[in-house]
């Protein structure tokens, strides 16, 4: 990143300011009132963190019932009905409620500090964008206890699975998504009117960090496809309460027409679980490897070139519907061009840290494992672009162990990385060393035995989304099951870590932090005073 | 950045915003006619026109054979018997030919069925040319009875090469509740199967 600062003597008085300047404006309410009406960038940040590890941590549990059942074969812990709602909330839950939360957390905090911004453009905006989004969970959650139970036709709601065969809770789960989207299209609303608006003089589109290049176009992104969502879950809820067909072959609608609607929304939805993602590694590798990070033009144009090619692929997820063989090329085509700006990504990030001093704190360990096991995600997600070996793979576990490689491995695993990145600067002090260290290596190697026999069962033909399956997977879904539990655990030792943090515990930190890192979020102090940049520094 | 007017500026960009949202929202259910033009022009859903072509004197291929075969099937919750009397035909393009489907309602109430056809490779879907097909209209049978259902259909010589067999699949679905609401608010459906039945 062009380093971009005022001389340190400005800066220490800009501290004091700050200090002076909330004592005698800004009296910060206490207790419950202080988090439910504050406009204050850094707390509804915070908010959207907290509910965000919540979310996971209750998506996880419900991922430990599945692993359970699928301990060995046979039913013996829930019924199948139940099992579906698990797998279905578990997904909506991480996607909706634990990844994309968590970004919209980070994009809260960090841009307004990185692009020297006094607080998000519609700061109240954005206090309603956080707070209606406990309401859509509990709605999705209280479904899972009404009779019928709550949603089991898998997150992609595909009808006539969420229409004719679906319980009668389907409106709350309608509802919930509903709220959801308009939550995440308030935040985009605000990230983009901030990064247009707030720059600092002198930060000029080129000058900007890449978290806030990926996080602007993850915004563009979702305002052009969250409202799609919102259109086909009110075509769910018209075709099941109210009698229209769009979906229903016999009053002249058709299936398929949802799966198309449905990976329009779909497929820019992965991107943006994964550009923001993009955005952290590519701020934390210069920092560690103390250089500017390699190719920062051709980064911003790949993160372009790939939210521009997101929609124009969806029909990849279809092509068992039986599409025309031409239909079938130009997607496998298209999908397989978006490896190219993705093997830019990587290739900078590797190019960066060659010859370049490199260190190993806690933040560079995620990092690294994200590089590497993102890159397998990648490469299985090749694998299931090609259509002929597409009509194999479709629907097994083969499909489940590539979207967890590149969503948990992939974005959460950067997550972490961007917590354990700046949370100093949050705190003020260093997180308990031993304990992160302690969280990454039991979260690497259970992942991985969580996740990479996926691979095999999935190649072998185990079907995804079944509470019981043939012998011969015995095995490995053993494995796979103790290493679910493993990871489970092992977000554990997260959550002691991150209660001691926010305890303030450990040692106090530099404004700096980390010895090779630059940009306008290190050279304030360190806590981050609760208003900053309330003058524009300059960016030179 | 924020030049003179940042409230103004942000208000501004705001409304865009949300034009862009309102207009995605709108653009999600404009795919739904999309997709019924998009497949329409190009038959690649396998659906077959559901109007009544006109048969013009069509220059017959003598040299060129294609078998087409008849699939039936009832959707889930649809007691009728359903079944092709032809199970499947060598024709040569552009020759008419007639198929009769037989159907019965062995329920004991009086059931309005809907068929929608399917034609499998879904490129051939284009080139099925029916002239009468008990698919336009809704079929009502009152409970016990039976019927002999009518498909007059000539084949496209421009039918494409590669295709030498083709599959016309008809699946009833059970309409008696969309029937009933349709016939409160507006006319009765048309009801031509009994009659034709021989």
């Amino acid at each position: 990143m062009s380093s971009a600062t005022e001389h340190a003597t400005t800066d220490v008085a800009h501290g004091h300011d700050e200090h002076a300047h909330d004592d005698h404006h800004h009296a910060i309410p206490t207790g419950i009132k202080r988090w439910l009406f504050t406009t204050n960038h850094k707390d509804i940040g915070t908010l959207y963190l907290w509910f965000a590890f919540i979310m996971f941590l209750v998506g996880g549990a419900m991922a430990m019932v599945i692993r359970a059942e699928l301990f060995q074969p046979g039913l013996q812990i829930v019924d199948p009905n139940f099992f579906n709602q698990m797998t279905t909330v578990h997904g909506l839950i991480m996607v909706f409620g634990a990844v994309m939360p968590a970004f919209t957390g980070l994009a809260n905090w960090l841009v307004p500090m990185m692009i020297g911004a006094p607080d998000m453009a519609l700061p109240r905006m954005n206090n309603w964008s956080f707070w209606i989004l406990p309401f859509a969970f509990a709605i999705l959650l209280a479904s899972l206890f009404v009779e019928g139970g709550g949603p089991a036709f898998g997150w992609t709601f595909y009808a006539p699975l969420s229409t004719t065969y679906s319980s009668d809770s389907t409106a709350l789960f309608v509802f919930s998504v509903h709220i959801m989207g308009i939550s995440s299209i308030m935040g985009a609303i605000n990230v983009i009117v901030t990064i247009f608006n707030m720059r600092a003089p002198g930060m000029t589109w080129m000058k900007m960090p890449l978290f806030v290049w990926t996080w602007l176009i993850t915004a563009f992104l979702l305002i052009a496809v969250m409202p799609v969502l919102a259109g086909v879950v009110t075509m769910v809820l018209t075709d099941k309460y109210f009698g229209t067909s769009f979906f229903d072959a016999a009053g002249g609608g058709d299936p398929v027409l949802f799966q198309h609607i449905f990976w329009f929304f779909g497929h820019p939805e992965v991107y943006i679980m994964i550009l923001p993602a993009f955005g952290i590694i590519s701020q934390i590798i210069p920092t560690f490897a103390r250089k500017k990070l390699f190719g920062y033009a051709s980064m911003v144009y790949a993160t372009a070139s790939i939210a521009l090619l997101s929609f124009i692929v969806w029909a990849h997820h279809m092509f068992t519907t039986g599409m025309p063989l031409a239909a079938e090329m130009f997607f496998m085509f298209a999908t397989m061009l978006i490896s190219v700006p993705t093997g830019v990504k990587v290739f900078n990030w590797v190019a960066t840290m060659w010859r370049g001093s490199m260190t190993f704190e806690v933040p560079m360990l995620f990092a690294l494992a994200f590089i590497v096991l993102f890159t397998i995600g990648g490469l299985s997600g090749l694998m299931l672009a090609i259509t002929p070996v597409d009509f194999q793979y479709h629907d097994t576990y083969f499909v489940v162990a590539h979207f967890h490689y590149v969503l948990v491995t992939g974005a959460v695993f950067s997550i972490m990385a961007a917590v354990y990145y700046w949370l100093p600067k949050w705190t003020g002090k260093m997180f308990d060393i031993t304990l992160a260290k302690w969280h990454f290596w039991c979260s690497l190697i259970s992942v991985n035995v969580l996740f990479f026999p996926m691979h095999f069962v999935g190649l072998a033909g185990m079907p995804r989304r079944i509470p019981d399956y043939a012998l011969q997977f015995a095995d490995f879904n053993k494995w796979i099951s103790i290493g679910g539990f493993a990871f489970g655990l092992s977000q554990l030792i997260f959550l002691a870590l991150l209660i001691k943090a926010c305890r303030k515990q450990g040692e106090p930190v530099s404004d700096q932090v980390w010895e090779g890192a630059e940009g306008l979020e290190w050279e304030i102090p360190s806590p981050a005073p609760y208003h900053t940049f309330d003058t524009p520094p300059v960016v030179k | 950045m924020a030049s003179h007017d940042p409230q103004n500026a942000n208000g501004r960009l705001v409304l865009k915003l949300i034009g862009i949202t309102l207009g995605m929202f709108g653009f999600g259910f404009a795919l739904v006619p999309l997709y019924e033009v998009f497949c329409d022009i190009t038959g690649i859903n396998g659906k077959t026109e559901d109007e009544a072509a006109v048969y013009t004197a069509v220059e017959v291929d003598t040299s060129r054979w294609v078998t087409v075969e008849f699939l039936t099937r009832t959707n889930s919750g649809m007691p009728w018997e359903f079944e092709a009397r032809t199970k499947r035909i060598k024709v040569n393009p552009g020759e008419l030919h007639t198929v009769e489907f037989y159907v019965r309602n062995p329920a004991r109430r009086d059931i309005v069925a809907q068929a929608i056809p399917s034609v499998s490779p879904g490129t051939a879907a284009l080139y099925v040319n029916k002239t009468e097909c008990f698919c336009f209209n809704h079929q009502p049978l009152g409970a016990g009875e039976e019927a002999l259902m009518p498909m007059q259909f000539y084949v496209d010589p421009q039918l494409p090469e590669e295709i030498e067999v083709f599959t016309l699949q008809y699946t009833l679905y059970d309409v008696t509740e969309e029937a009933k609401e349709a016939s409160e608010t507006a006319a009765l459906p048309t009801l031509d199967a009994v009659a034709v039945g021989s």
